[in-house]
């Protein structure tokens, strides 16, 4: 192989790149409008457009658009009423704007030469925070000092406690962690997957004889996509149910 | 697992960049390193996340949510008020079937009563229709009888009085003897009652 003909293998890398649309600093903070914005806010405007124009006109007889947008309502409504219980159901509407908009931006970010959002560990970990913080927040607010009760297992003797409380507030700090990473990871190895193995076709295709066999990855590509379709969909799912989760143990932390 | 697959595309990143020995504008970009981990990356994204979820989330609770949530409420009303609408219609049609066998069976026994009744009177009329004219019959039959019993009488004594005059005449050719004719007669009523 010489360089000439790896010239145009692509960067499985280059996809995940932030690129300043509009150059932009309030008070030293930097807000730039980049191609991750552009991609939140389609997420966004394809959330408002399904659950907001596909319902406007609030028939009792639905439309296509409408029974989709009351299929995903019943789904998560289902979903927080079985892991958070009756009390859960007033976090529905967060629980709601999490899982539509993390399932939206990953099916976008699945469509060529689209941006992922949900690919930046910063804002799985924004999420994941945001979450986090809303559990120790209202955990506390409801049962005050009571909310520690999550770190002892009841009914357990003492001598135990003694080696499952430190373990437990591990695995509560690491609640975070785990979200986040959960989310960023299978979306960043998915797209890369993809994109190198969009790159063995290219390189294929460059090396003459060789060239013969460029659909075998092709047919590979096709295959993951449809993995990928799963993932988007499940990790949006997967990230949902732990939200009502921890939002269970924040109502009902004596488990 | 995924980080191994995140080491391997950084490495084979550097590789193709040291490889390839790409252009000074390619190298720019990567200067952080891998995208996703690069710092001054994150502020614009969180900056621009928090403002659009946290839009997306007033328009989710204020607006969506609600409206969706009543399209499902007024279904389900809806269909529990036509189930509702349907159970009393049905009631009622059963009420209405049940009023109308109990109205037909009254008039089934009423039309039978009416039936048993003509039957009975004419089956009575026939009966004094026939007695009467039975009755008349055997009346007109005993004034016969009783005719011809006057008939047979007066025969009767008409043939006594032949008799009892043949007799005389011929005695009186025999004896050449007027007979009486009462002391004719009463010998004739001491043979006949003999």
């Amino acid at each position: 192989m010489t360089p000439e003909e790896t010239v145009s293998a692509p960067n499985p890398i280059e996809q995940f790149e932030l690129h300043r649309i509009f150059p932009l600093e309030i008070s030293g903070i930097e807000t730039s409008f980049t191609n991750a914005s552009l991609y939140m806010l389609l997420a966004a405007l394809g959330v408002v457009g399904l659950m907001v124009a596909a319902t406007s006109r609030k028939s009792i007889v639905p439309g296509r658009m409408q029974a989709l947008a009351e299929m995903l309502y019943e789904f998560v409504a289902n979903m927080v009423r079985q892991t958070a219980g009756k009390e859960g159901m007033k976090f529905f509407p967060f629980v709601f704007s999490l899982f539509s908009f993390i399932l939206i931006a990953n099916l976008i970010g699945l469509v060529p030469y689209s941006y992922s959002v949900t690919s930046q560990i910063v804002v799985t970990f924004a999420f994941a925070a945001l979450v986090i913080t809303l559990v120790v927040a209202y955990g506390v607010y409801r049962n005050g000092f009571g909310f520690l009760r999550l770190f002892v297992p009841h009914g357990v003797p003492l001598p135990v406690l003694v080696v499952l409380v430190p373990i437990e507030i591990i695995s509560f700090l690491s609640r975070p962690v785990s979200l986040s990473v959960r989310l960023f990871a299978n979306i960043l190895a998915g797209h890369i997957t993809l994109a190198v193995f969009g790159g063995f076709v290219m390189m294929l295709l460059a090396s003459g004889g060789w060239s013969l066999l460029a659909p075998v990855p092709l047919l590979a590509i096709v295959a993951l996509y449809a993995l990928e379709l799963l993932v988007a969909c499940l990790q949006a799912f997967v990230f949902s149910v732990l939200t009502c989760v921890y939002l269970n143990d924040a109502i009902h932390p004596g488990h | 697992m995924n980080l191994s697959i995140i080491s391997t595309a950084t490495a084979a990143e550097g590789a193709q960049e040291t490889h390839l020995g790409v252009g000074a504008e390619a190298q720019a970009h990567h200067e952080g390193g891998f995208p996703p981990f690069q710092t001054e990356n994150f502020a614009p994204q969180i900056v621009w996340l928090v403002v659009i979820f946290g839009v997306l989330y007033i328009l989710m609770s204020r607006l969506a949510l609600p409206r969706v949530g009543g399209i499902l409420e007024s279904r389900s009303e809806k269909i529990a008020s036509d189930l509702e609408a349907s159970r009393n219609m049905q009631s009622k049609a059963q009420a209405a079937a049940l009023a109308n066998n109990e109205t037909i069976r009254l008039r089934r026994e009423e039309a039978q009563t009416i039936g048993r009744e003509a039957q009975q009177s004419t089956a009575a009329e026939t009966l004094s229709q026939r007695s009467r004219a039975e009755t008349e019959a055997s009346e007109k039959i005993r004034a016969a009888e009783g005719r011809i019993a006057d008939a047979k009488m007066r025969a009767l004594a008409n043939v006594e009085q032949i008799a009892i005059e043949a007799a005389g005449s011929i005695v009186e050719k025999l004896t050449g003897s007027k007979v009486d004719h009462d002391r004719l007669s009463a010998e004739f009523r001491n043979v006949k009652s003999s």
